[in-house]
């Protein structure tokens, strides 16, 4: 579904991403480790079009999505979610998700009709699906920081996207917490054929969800192969990836 | 699509002013009553500034220019050509949101304090053709005594149109407000990377607000033209835009009416405290000192806040819709 051919951006004189590969097929759970500065942040804002690449390919069905811009990259059915949570602070909670399936079904730019009418249901259903229903009501910003987390990923399910991009979705999130949310992102992927590209620092949360895994280091892919696979290697490896 | 706008809490409220706005000629001395013709103009114009700057955080600095283009555009019309008068007051509008799109195409793609900028700057340029084409503009005397009709010649007459037709553009900002494109202008203020990030076009959508906030500079542009009958380039010039920049903020920039009392209080004090002092832009000097720092969201930003809080407490949650 997804394939990266040896990917390059450098900011000045420092390089980010220095030579990444991977490849996310249709149905997967993948996951993307490293030591904090590895590059993996930048290489999402690479895929979904932060950032354009300086050299290299990112391919999403045979296509060069690399000069893409996000919304259009969006379009092509990958969304996304932050590592800092990044939603719409003073809109509701229901609001926040309604803007992203207004956008899905392309009714962004409807005038004249009550916004509060429209996508209704849909919105609902995700909020349903991720457990924030009972507050749709609430402002987005005055949510728990767990919460918010969670409607940033409703935010991206409602472009009923075929490629969901998570970046540290647990992030500063207490083990509860991080437990719930990783049973929520496994039902989603079950539950809706989705395919899942994350990255994490919890090895326990990697190792016992992902179905391959991505190593990168100073910007380079080192690796990327089934769980026990890498695991071995990390291993070998200890002296790289520190104390994971 | 009315019934968003019955179910709002201050609908009784904004009828009951409008039916006493029309009584008024009645009772009232023809000064106010062309004073109050000035203030709708005004509001109109200070609200389609903060559809820019209150709902998309978008820092049109010089939104006096369409106001500007459209008086003008109506104007010559109606002393350079034989054209029915209608068309006239139709094309104002209509040459405004087109100068936004021109200028908008260019500002549209810096970010926030570079926009407004360059909108400073391209808006100037614009002034300087109305102040220095004499044989088409009358240069800086402007042009007196432009014939409008005679139903809305007498200041009764003026009123009531104003009043009808501001009345109607705001009917229509609020709805586009609680459209879904008024919605997503919305979540682009809080967050532009993550609308890019859920497939919306953000410099597309924010290009639109401008060219329908122009529009709607430029209904205010005619409207004034209908008032006092004359065009000058004072209209164009950057300290207009500046006055109804302050506007917004004083009335409430987060929120819907508060450009309209920003406005009313700002060109009431221009007229009563004017006639005393010709300083009394230091008044608004140190009302806008108070402002920053007592009122930050202005007027009525601040009250809303506070009923919401006191309603938190009450609830023992977050209510805010």
């Amino acid at each position: 579904m997804l394939r990266i051919k040896n990917l390059h951006k450098a900011f000045d004189d420092f390089k980010a991403v220095d030579g990444a590969h991977l490849s996310v097929d249709k149905g997967q759970l993948v996951a993307v480790i490293g030591p904090n500065g590895a590059g993996k942040t930048t290489l999402f804002n690479l895929i979904c079009g932060q950032l354009q690449p300086d050299k290299g390919q990112i391919l999403l069905a045979d296509e060069d999505i690399g000069k893409l811009p996000p919304h259009v990259i969006c379009r092509k059915g990958i969304a996304r979610s932050f590592q800092i949570a990044n939603i719409f602070p003073r809109l509701s909670v229901f609001r926040n998700v309604q803007v992203s399936v207004l956008s899905q079904q392309k009714l962004s730019n409807k005038l004249f009709h009550p916004a509060a009418q429209l996508a209704v249901d849909e919105t609902n259903h995700i909020l349903d699906s991720v457990g924030l229903l009972d507050k749709k009501r609430d402002l987005a910003g005055s949510l728990s920081h767990g919460d918010k987390r969670i409607l940033e990923i409703a935010i991206a399910m409602g472009n009923e996207p075929e490629l969901l991009i998570l970046d540290e979705p647990t992030a500063g999130m207490s083990p509860e917490e991080t437990t719930t949310t990783m049973a929520l992102i496994q039902r989603l992927a079950a539950d809706q054929g989705l395919t899942i590209l994350f990255c994490e620092h919890d090895m326990e949360v990697v190792f016992g969800v992902a179905q391959s895994i991505m190593v990168m280091q100073q910007g380079k892919t080192i690796v990327q192969d089934d769980p026990l696979t890498v695991r071995q290697n990390i291993e070998v490896q200890q002296a790289y990836l520190g104390d994971e | 699509m009315f019934g968003e706008l019955i179910r709002q809490k201050s609908f009784g409220v904004s009828v009951a002013i409008f039916i006493m706005l029309l009584l008024a000629p009645s009772f009232l001395p023809r000064f106010y009553i062309y004073l109050m013709a000035v203030i709708f103009v005004t509001a109109l114009l200070a609200m389609s500034l903060n559809l820019c700057v209150g709902h998309g955080m978008l820092f049109q600095f010089h939104h006096g220019v369409f106001y500007g283009v459209g008086a003008y555009t109506a104007g010559l019309l109606l002393v350079k050509t034989s054209l029915p008068w209608w068309i006239a007051l139709i094309a104002g509008p209509l040459a405004a949101a087109f100068a936004g799109l021109l200028i908008g195409m260019f500002c549209i793609r810096l970010n926030r304090l570079y926009f407004g900028m360059l909108q400073i700057s391209l808006g100037s340029l614009i002034w300087a053709i109305a102040f220095r084409w004499y044989d088409l503009t009358g240069g800086d005397d402007g042009i007196h005594g432009i014939p409008v009709p005679d139903f809305i010649a007498s200041t009764t007459g003026s009123y009531f149109f104003v009043l009808i037709v501001t009345v109607i553009c705001l009917l229509l900002m609020f709805l586009i407000l609680k459209s879904p494109f008024g919605s997503t202008l919305q979540a682009i203020r809080d967050n532009p990377e993550r609308c890019a990030a859920v497939g919306i076009n953000v410099r597309h959508h924010q290009l639109i607000t401008i060219v329908i906030a122009t529009f709607f500079g430029g209904v205010a542009g005619i409207l004034f033209v209908v008032v006092e009958g004359s065009i000058f380039p004072d209209l164009l010039f950057w300290t207009l835009s500046l006055e109804i920049f302050i506007m917004c903020l004083l009335g409430g920039w987060f929120t819907f009416a508060g450009p309209i009392l920003g406005a009313a209080i700002i060109v009431s004090l221009r007229t009563f405290v004017g006639t005393y002092t010709e300083y009394w832009t230091l008044i608004l000097g140190v009302i806008l000192i108070l402002l920053i720092f007592f009122l930050p969201e202005g007027i009525m930003g601040t009250n809303y806040r506070q009923l919401f809080r006191s309603r938190v407490k009450y609830n023992g949650e977050y209510q805010t819709e």
